[in-house]
């Protein structure tokens, strides 16, 4: 298991793939801190701000999650369906006949990435965001125990996406169709899904167990839960539910994908 | 060194209602170096991958030694392989044996070693995007021999080879099976492997068709003599009369499987007046064609 993960964390590395998308998440995330940091600072005379005080922070430094998921998804699904795309597949599994081993290994080898993802990502977020909450609103509340632990299982929940990535990967193996699913649900369904099932008392619940709303609930904040007044699960719960999407989808793709002939 | 002995036991693959391989058996013994043949879509490297643990055999098993390829620990140590082999163009040659390498059980130094080996030590830096489809099979042959492997399972591996890389994979591929390694060689063209391969194993639309030494092979394959005779018709005749198969050559016609002095004499005492006798005999090439030929569907 040692050898099979130190051979994917290799296939991750060894690619342009990662460090641009890095980059990508780094300046979307600071594009949107500031964003967000404005519109709950500087309110028109009168007009209250949405948020203010620490949940403002909060609720800010969260986006790591609401904004940001699409870029680990992507790596995590990528590092799968290239191997399928590419052909390398074959060598993968002449090197390594037993399957589970090397989706296991898949999985937990976009662990570290995923870290430096989410950190890179907490960073650019809170360099713009803490500058402007801290001049114009009531501040960045950076030493807030809260706020701490906000900004810790954001980089954690970073890296727990991309594991699921990597699971969805083996599920849905063509990468176009990977990258097209993830946009539509991270751009789109969701963020549409949340809002709309918030509106509605009778199912207001069941947007709380879609994944960025579990994954909202693993950091402790949201800002789509402010805006929709819906409850997150407890941490452990959102946890739960997270990881539970990446299980599913890696057991049906060991089951699907990976029990097929290969190469 | 003796590598492990490649066996194939009554493998059947079925994809739908097509019989890619039917009831395949034969044995890949070390300190040769076997040549695989059949036409396009005869079915070898199906059989490869079902040997090689990538597809699961419908019946039968693929043994490499004493059992199936997936069953060794570290299969990868024992057979070196480069079926179809991919390349992810935004890595570099280096980088892409140093992702199989930690599970082939092999080092950083080995990676640039085989490079070197392969004629490929200036280019491992260079991604592979930008390699030639020589550069990639090179390099799909030094991800088969990273763990300088007691077998090797090569499926067509001259293909995008120049003249000059044809020649060392010969004269590699000897050198392997000189030192007992088990070599396993599928080519669809016999005349590319026919100075490599000691021994043949031929197969068509998924069956076997031969199976022997090269040598054998060539031993096989059919003479006739060609007769031309100044009265055709009497010639004709005296093919009829001996019944013997011919068919027309030119001004005359080839008999098959009779040897020239056979046919010679034979005229000679029709008197019919010779203008030409030849000896003629199918090559390799011809053999193999025939072998593998599409019978004719009876009426």
């Amino acid at each position: 298991m040692r050898n099979a993960l130190l051979a994917e964390h290799r296939k991750l590395v060894s690619t342009r793939l990662w460090w641009v998308l890095l980059i990508g998440m780094a300046g979307y995330l600071a594009f949107i801190g500031a964003v967000m940091a404005f519109t709950f600072t500087v309110t028109a005379d009168g007009a209250e701000a949405p948020l203010t005080g620490v949940d403002a922070a909060t609720a800010t430094y969260s986006l790591v999650n609401a904004i940001g998921y699409v870029f680990p998804l992507v790596v995590g699904s990528l590092s799968v369906t290239s191997e399928f795309r590419h052909r390398t597949i074959t060598q993968t599994l002449l090197v390594e006949p037993r399957r589970t081993v090397v989706v296991v290994a898949k999985l937990l080898a976009t662990v570290p990435v995923g870290l430096a993802l989410g950190l890179v990502g907490v960073l650019a977020l809170v360099a713009t965001s803490a500058p402007l909450l801290s001049w114009r609103g009531d501040g960045a509340f950076l030493t807030d125990p809260e706020v701490i632990a906000v900004l810790v299982l954001g980089v954690v929940t970073t890296a727990v996406w991309a594991v699921v990535g990597a699971a969805l990967g083996t599920l849905l193996t063509n990468q176009v169709a990977v990258v097209v699913v993830i946009l539509a649900f991270t751009q789109l369904v969701e963020p549409i899904a949340r809002t709309a099932l918030g509106a509605f008392d009778a199912v207001a619940g069941v947007s709380a167990y879609l994944p960025g709303a579990a994954a909202d609930a693993l950091i402790g904040a949201s800002l789509f839960g402010e805006i929709a007044g819906v409850d997150l699960l407890p941490r452990w719960a959102g946890a739960l539910v997270l990881l539970g999407y990446g299980a599913v989808f890696a057991l049906l793709g060991r089951l699907t994908t990976f029990r097929r002939d290969i190469g | 060194m003796t590598g492990p002995t490649l066996t194939l036991e009554g493998v059947t693959k079925q994809f739908g209602r097509v019989r890619a391989v039917d009831d395949l058996s034969f044995t890949v013994r070390p300190g040769v170096v076997t040549g695989f043949l059949g036409p396009n879509g005869s079915g070898k490297t199906t059989t490869l991958r079902m040997l090689l643990g990538l597809a699961e055999p419908t019946s039968g098993r693929g043994l490499v030694g004493d059992r199936p390829y997936a069953e060794h620990p570290q299969p990868a140590r024992l057979v070196g392989s480069s079926l179809d082999p991919g390349f992810h163009p935004g890595r570099t040659g280096l980088a892409h044996l140093e992702t199989y390498a930690p599970q082939v059980g092999v080092g950083r130094a080995r990676c640039r070693e085989v490079l070197e080996l392969v004629g490929m030590g200036d280019f491992g830096d260079r991604r592979v995007g930008a390699y030639s489809m020589g550069m990639k099979q090179r390099l799909g042959l030094a991800t088969a021999l990273l763990a300088d492997p007691p077998a090797v399972v090569l499926d067509e591996p001259a293909n995008g080879l120049d003249p000059e890389g044809i020649v060392w994979l010969r004269g590699l591929l000897r050198r392997f099976a000189e030192e007992g390694r088990t070599v396993l060689v599928s080519s669809h063209v016999l005349t590319e492997v026919q100075h490599t391969v000691d021994e043949v194993v031929v197969i068509a639309r998924g069956r076997l068709v031969h199976a022997s030494s090269l040598a054998e092979l060539a031993a096989s394959a059919e003479s006739g003599t060609l007769v031309v005779a100044a009265d055709p018709a009497g010639l004709a005749r005296l093919v009829a009369d001996r019944g013997w198969t011919a068919e027309p050559e030119g001004a005359g016609l080839l008999v098959r499987g009779i040897p020239a002095a056979e046919a010679g004499a034979a005229c000679f005492a029709a008197g019919l007046e010779l203008h030409q006798l030849a000896t003629r005999t199918e090559d390799l090439e011809a053999a193999f064609l025939r072998l593998t030929a599409v019978p004719e569907v009876a009426a």
